[in-house]
């Protein structure tokens, strides 16, 4: 188990100074000068160094990232975007962040945006999130109070400005160019790709849109170095994370633990095991709504990272793990989510809005056991119609579930419909 | 689901002068040219100030960034959290129904707001106070289930709890949000397994701070609100380390003096609430001492002369809790008044969803008064209608 000394967010769950100066006691802000002095190309260097790959979902390696934004001046702005539209359902851990380990963001904005460039940071929240806005700005002002942003920000002789902005409870702004468009104040409907936002982001001007987790862990990386950071986890699947623990188990909880923790043991140490036992686990969700469950046999010996996950056809996603037990009706569960979809697609591409619907229609009807045994390779061939087929990923992500679904338990689909129809003809079948 | 303007709108609508000036601050926060987008937190700002987003509000808007109203009206209808049709008056619940919650329990919960506030969501319960819907993910999986009443959320709820909640609100009070089964934030219910060294430095998280602070949980929202800012004293004293006593002057914006003068009077509870961490229970849940062995109270088959009194005037006594009291042959206040400790612990225990009440609410003082003829406080609301 992840050590108290390794840990990043030493106050995840708020219990100790929330202030800048409990912060401080705990190491954040120190020395930030003596880290932006290195420059900005050794800044990006270490951070490509540690294997840090971006914590909001995708896994892109986040200084190879930073490295994109434009070298020269060419008279536009530098812009930081955070991404704290956190609403990937079971995903809860930016969350604590903004609202009890809020420097840790702060600091990591300052030296992410000396990094790229920029001297202005907005960091988007979802709108939901209203206290922890509040948390967060108490966090910015006490910053600018004691110099840390404003003016040549914390004696770095760089100028750096953090503004938050909040979105409207709209799922698809925690896309990146959706949550550009909604930051320049229209509708959050993707933007084609390319131009990349490190070419023409906000404002027409060079972007980069990080996650709160990859934006809050680079002070810690930089000043214990990249060889401690990548010391935990498996090789390409660096460092510590936070994982959301949900549904069926006793304690679900937030907690930061090393990459590549085997799923087993970071339910058992820190949520107190599976409800009834791990025998009475069914189905796991290992990385928010938008990857496919995994069955309780995969489960038994998974491990919790990017390389791992994406071999079983999942994927670590946001870490965000959804525990299921055999009282689960997974149809529904995974119905749920395809409700989600129907209810979030922009209703930009044709595939996505059209096909989110008629998923979620025929998900109504499996759950319910009222279909035909055909309508459940009909709807795989749904999902593969709107899959890649669409702007942004919201689309692959409304059909992965379902995906997920169909190949792990259509034994299960299959019997509900079979049960319903013998339930329904049972005077014939009795002839 | 559609989502248009209101058929019914009021014919103006301007912002107070301190959310005006509020919102030329945001507007402040963007290159010039930029104003547009601030169009979100205004229009957040307007249904924070009137309950929903009416359409004279949105050409308020329109105007005041230089837009056209169509699109900020696009903005207004693509974004869930705007409300554009009234909600209600004293709040509007939103349960959280996606799947986390939803294998939590959540589905139990809609089935509560249904049964106790209106049948369908986003319409008016009878009185007008309440109003609900079911929402996509709020991002509070780890407490699930969950609901966001206001600014706030309430956090690992269950029919009972939930149910308690809304009588507190139905009762005119505001419930402590966060943890509804008395958990911190979003550590393991169980115990810390991480971070166990240090001294607990607050009562409540991050959330209930703000909550408790504000005051605000559903209260519309004028832009004279305090604002929390942690100067140097204020972080000593919310890590514990100064003297309660010590004067605590949060910071605020110039010029308003109103929310000075509200936010020094806040600031001596702000400091208890901040420095004082509450007992943690250890183990199992305190056993208290034991009470007397709980009896049955003798009921009626039927109320007297066929008709009972209204228990409703009983303040914790909502029409549910009513059905439930008749159906055990408790129908007049006498019969609640009569009540030995050892009847009232045997009635604490056996209404099924709401234990306890009768000694939380103190029924059988209420009833006493009432019997004798009397009103409470509570009970001549009732008449006036206010209530029920």
């Amino acid at each position: 188990m992840l050590a108290d000394k390794d840990r990043i967010f030493t106050n995840i769950y708020g219990m100790y100074d929330r202030s800048l100066k409990g912060a401080q006691s705990r190491g954040h802000w120190d020395g930030t000068a003596d880290l932006i002095a290195r420059g900005r190309d050794a800044i990006v260097q270490e951070m490509k160094d540690s294997g840090l790959r971006g914590r909001g979902g995708a896994g892109f390696p986040t200084g190879l990232k930073w490295s994109f934004m434009p070298k020269g001046d060419d008279g536009r702005p530098h812009y930081l975007v955070v991404n704290a539209d956190e609403s990937e359902p079971g995903t809860c851990k930016d969350r604590e962040i903004m609202r009890h380990d809020p420097h840790t963001l702060v600091e990591g904005c300052l030296i992410a945006g000396f990094a790229m460039g920029a001297h202005t940071a907005y960091i988007y929240l979802r709108g939901e999130y209203i206290r922890e806005r509040e948390a967060l700005q108490i966090a910015i002002d006490e910053c600018y109070d004691a110099g840390l942003l404003g003016r040549n920000a914390a004696g770095s002789g760089w100028d750096f400005d953090v503004y938050l902005h909040h979105g409207a409870g709209a799922y698809i702004c925690g896309e990146e160019t959706a949550l550009l468009e909604s930051l320049e104040g229209k509708k959050g409907m993707p933007r084609l790709k390319p131009p990349f936002p490190a070419n023409a982001g906000l404002y027409g001007a060079p972007t980069t849109v990080n996650n709160v987790e990859s934006i809050a862990v680079a002070p810690t990386i930089l000043r214990r170095g990249a060889a401690w950071f990548a010391g935990f986890g498996r090789p390409n699947n660096a460092g510590t994370k936070l994982f959301a623990i949900s549904g069926h188990v006793n304690n679900p909880c937030v907690v930061e633990e090393a990459m590549s923790i085997p799923l087993r043991e970071l339910l058992d140490k820190h949520c107190g095991g599976v409800r009834g036992g791990w025998k009475n686990l069914k189905a796991v969700i290992p990385g928010g709504s938008s990857v496919p469950c995994l069955p309780h046999g995969i489960c038994d010996d998974a491990i919790m990272d990017f390389d791992w996950l994406r071999e079983q056809r999942s994927g670590l996603g946001t870490a965000a793990v959804i525990v299921m037990d055999q009282s689960t009706d997974i149809i529904k569960a995974i119905w749920r989510l395809s409700k989600f979809y129907k209810h979030e697609s922009c209703g930009q591409c044709t595939p996505c809005r059209e096909g989110t619907g008629w998923m979620m229609r025929v998900m109504d009807r499996l759950v319910t056991g009222d279909a035909e045994p055909e309508e459940i390779d009909m709807l795989l061939d749904v999902t593969k119609q709107v899959e890649g087929h669409t702007i942004c990923a919201l689309g692959d992500a409304a059909a992965w579930p379902i995906q997920g679904l169909i190949r792990h338990y259509r034994n299960e689909i299959e019997d509900r419909i079979k049960h319903k129809r013998t339930g329904r003809v049972s005077a014939v079948a009795a002839e | 689901m559609l989502r248009r303007l209101h058929t019914d709108q009021p014919e103006s609508f301007a912002f107070t002068d301190a959310n005006a000036e509020w919102a030329r601050g945001q507007i402040a926060k963007y290159p010039e040219g930029r104003q547009a987008s601030a169009v979100i937190p205004l229009l957040w700002r307007a249904q924070e100030q009137e309950g929903w987003v009416t359409k004279p509000a949105i050409e308020a808007v329109a105007k005041m960034l230089d837009m056209a109203p169509i699109r900020v009206l696009e903005v207004a209808s693509f974004y869930f959290m705007f409300q554009l049709q009234p909600v209600g008056s004293v709040a509007h619940f939103q349960i959280c129904g996606t799947t986390s919650c939803m294998i939590c329990g959540a589905e139990d919960l809609i089935a509560v707001c249904r049964e106790r506030i209106a049948a369908n969501p986003h319409e008016l319960s009878g009185d007008g106070r309440f109003s609900w819907e079911e929402v996509e993910c709020l991002g509070a999986c780890s407490n699930a289930p969950m609901a966001q009443i206001g600014k706030d959320y309430y956090e690992d709820l269950t029919v009972e709890n939930f149910g308690a909640v809304l009588d507190a609100f139905e009762a005119g009070q505001v419930p402590r949000p966060g943890s509804q089964t008395g958990r911190y934030a979003a550590e393991p219910a169980g115990g810390l397994t991480s971070l166990r060294d240090g001294e607990r430095a607050y009562r409540y998280n991050g959330s209930v701070t703000l909550a408790e602070f504000g005051k605000d949980t559903v209260k519309r929202i004028t832009g004279d609100e305090p604002v929390l800012r942690m100067t140097e004293s204020a972080a000593e004293m919310a890590s514990g380390v100064a003297p309660v006593e010590a004067p605590a002057q949060p910071k605020l914006g110039d010029g308003e003096s109103a929310s000075v003068r509200r936010a020094a009077e806040q600031a001596g509870e702000l400091a208890r609430m901040l420095s004082e961490p509450e007992a943690v229970p250890e183990g199992a849940p305190e056993g208290g001492v034991p009470g007397p062995e709980p009896v049955r109270p003798a009921g009626l088959e039927a109320p007297r002369n066929d008709a009972g009194d209204d228990l409703k005037k009983i303040k914790g006594v909502g029409p549910k809790l009513e059905a439930l009291l008749q159906s055990l042959g408790f129908w007049h206040f006498d019969q609640i008044a009569a009540w030995t400790d050892a009847e009232v612990a045997w009635v604490d225990d056996n209404l099924d969803g709401f234990k306890g009440r009768v000694t939380r609410d103190e029924w059988v003082e209420q009833a006493r008064i009432l019997a004798g003829g009397g009103e409470t406080e509570f009970s001549q609301r009732v008449d006036d209608g206010d209530v029920y």
